[in-house]
């Protein structure tokens, strides 16, 4: 066990700053991860037993995605510079709120059940889109964690889905608090469909095309919220600089709960 | 000395009495997360490739392969770890599905193409054999479980889900 871990400033930041892949591998890597450790926060919350074991599965497999994106950035930075030590827990403990890119919807607190399901139903719907698209890219190593990750995306969309429908066309108060959600989180769904610079560098190389996403999934919450009895708000979702690493204060603390023990204890292991 | 090279159908038997630690009736070779195997000078090369992406079997699994291998002579192995083609229950071997059903998990019904919406599966119930049974819960004890139940016997039980 090394005494110190690697730091994540310096060099590996300056590996990352020059190229756009690594900055993309990045930016979905931290999504899944964020979006994971909000879901994990239910563990033992849960509003009844299978939801519970629910929630905490679908954390799982998303943690389990970014691990994905966090190893293959990591041989890719350390095959630039084999002097270095970088591994997927480099990425995940090292580095500090303004050198994650993940959307701001994925970091804002999990409020109620409502917010929760309807929070994890715009993140995996836009992800279902997403992937498809990525597991075209001509990038074989990042193709082949879409495929993977498309599965697994398969399940969280069809859970959020149905949780969607059941609040908005349930009772009075369900439907309330499935308003309330929307309303909170409605600003912070334009995001994923605004280009960071990092995108529009590797547009080619992952086939992603985010104007064809966003109608794509316009027309996915248009059924959707039909069902759900919901209306599709019309203002404008405003809100963005998660993937250029301006966050809201939220993510500072799940950070400072997440990578704890690596700062306070560099290298410990199990 | 002259290295000894083994036969990979020796490597496939060490590795047909590693067990999955969450489903310890199947082995890694019934479930199909072993996708290849060479041999070199030096010891082994195995390919596996995870079931879900966030499992955390596959790293106990590696742990074990490596004991496996050692106890058999082999000491220099290396694992290397793919992700396409993305592992499908489609690769469980007949053979695993029974164990599954005998050991109480009911085995998938289908293969992916079939594309069977999990709502209309109905399992039979590795209980009594009742086909009388219904989705709980889309996610079960583990990341490749669902939770039914009975309607005869009433006993729940876990659906290991085509995917």
């Amino acid at each position: 066990m090394s005494q110190t871990m690697i730091q994540y400033e310096g060099k590996i930041a300056q590996i990352v700053q020059e190229d756009p892949m690594l900055q993309f591998l990045l930016y979905a890597g931290d999504n899944a991860l964020i979006t994971g450790h909000r879901c994990s926060e239910w563990c033992g919350h849960g509003p009844i037993l299978e939801q519970d074991i629910a929630i905490s599965n679908i954390a799982l497999d998303y943690i389990g995605a970014a691990r994905n994106f966090y190893q293959l950035a990591a041989t890719r930075i350390q095959a630039k510079d084999p002097s270095l030590e970088v591994t997927e827990d480099t990425l995940a403990y090292l580095r500090d709120a303004w050198d994650f890119k993940n959307l701001l919807i994925a970091e804002l607190p999990n409020g109620d059940w409502a917010q929760t399901t309807i929070r994890v139903y715009f993140i995996s719907s836009f992800q279902w889109l997403f992937y498809q698209q990525l597991t075209q890219s001509s990038d074989a190593d990042v193709a082949a964690i879409a495929e993977k990750t498309l599965k697994e995306v398969k399940y969280h969309l069809r859970w959020s889905r149905e949780w969607v429908i059941r609040l908005g066309d349930g009772t009075e108060e369900s439907a309330k608090r499935l308003r309330q959600a929307l309303t909170f989180l409605w600003p912070f769904t334009g995001e994923a469909f605004k280009e960071a610079s990092y995108e529009t560098a590797t547009s080619s190389a992952t086939t992603i095309q985010l104007a064809k996403l966003h109608e794509l999934w316009k027309q996915e919450l248009q059924e959707v919220f039909a069902e759900a009895g919901l209306e599709v708000p019309t203002q404008q979702a405003f809100q963005s600089g998660g993937k250029t690493g301006k966050h809201t204060e939220y993510l500072g603390y799940i950070l400072a709960e997440m990578q704890f023990l690596q700062r306070a204890y560099p290298g410990a292991s199990w | 000395m002259e290295a000894i090279i083994q036969p990979t159908a020796a490597i496939w038997k060490v590795l047909e009495t590693v067990c999955d630690p969450e489903v310890p009736v199947l082995t890694i070779v019934d479930l199909g997360i072993v996708r290849d195997v060479q041999t070199s000078e030096k010891g082994a090369v195995i390919t596996i490739t995870p079931t879900y992406s966030g499992c955390p079997a596959m790293d106990v699994i590696r742990i074990q392969i490596k004991m496996a291998l050692a106890e058999a002579g082999i000491k220099e192995v290396e694992i290397k770890q793919i992700l396409s083609p993305a592992w499908t229950t489609d690769w469980m071997s007949e053979e695993g599905k029974k164990k599954l059903h005998a050991y109480g998990i009911a085995p998938p019904q289908y293969k992916v193409k079939d594309d069977a919406n999990i709502e209309d599966t109905h399992p039979p119930c590795p209980q009594c054999n009742s086909v009388d049974t219904r989705l709980v819960s889309e996610f079960g004890s583990t990341a490749c479980k669902a939770l039914f139940q009975c309607n005869d016997c009433l006993e729940p039980f876990d659906y290991f889900k085509c995917h």
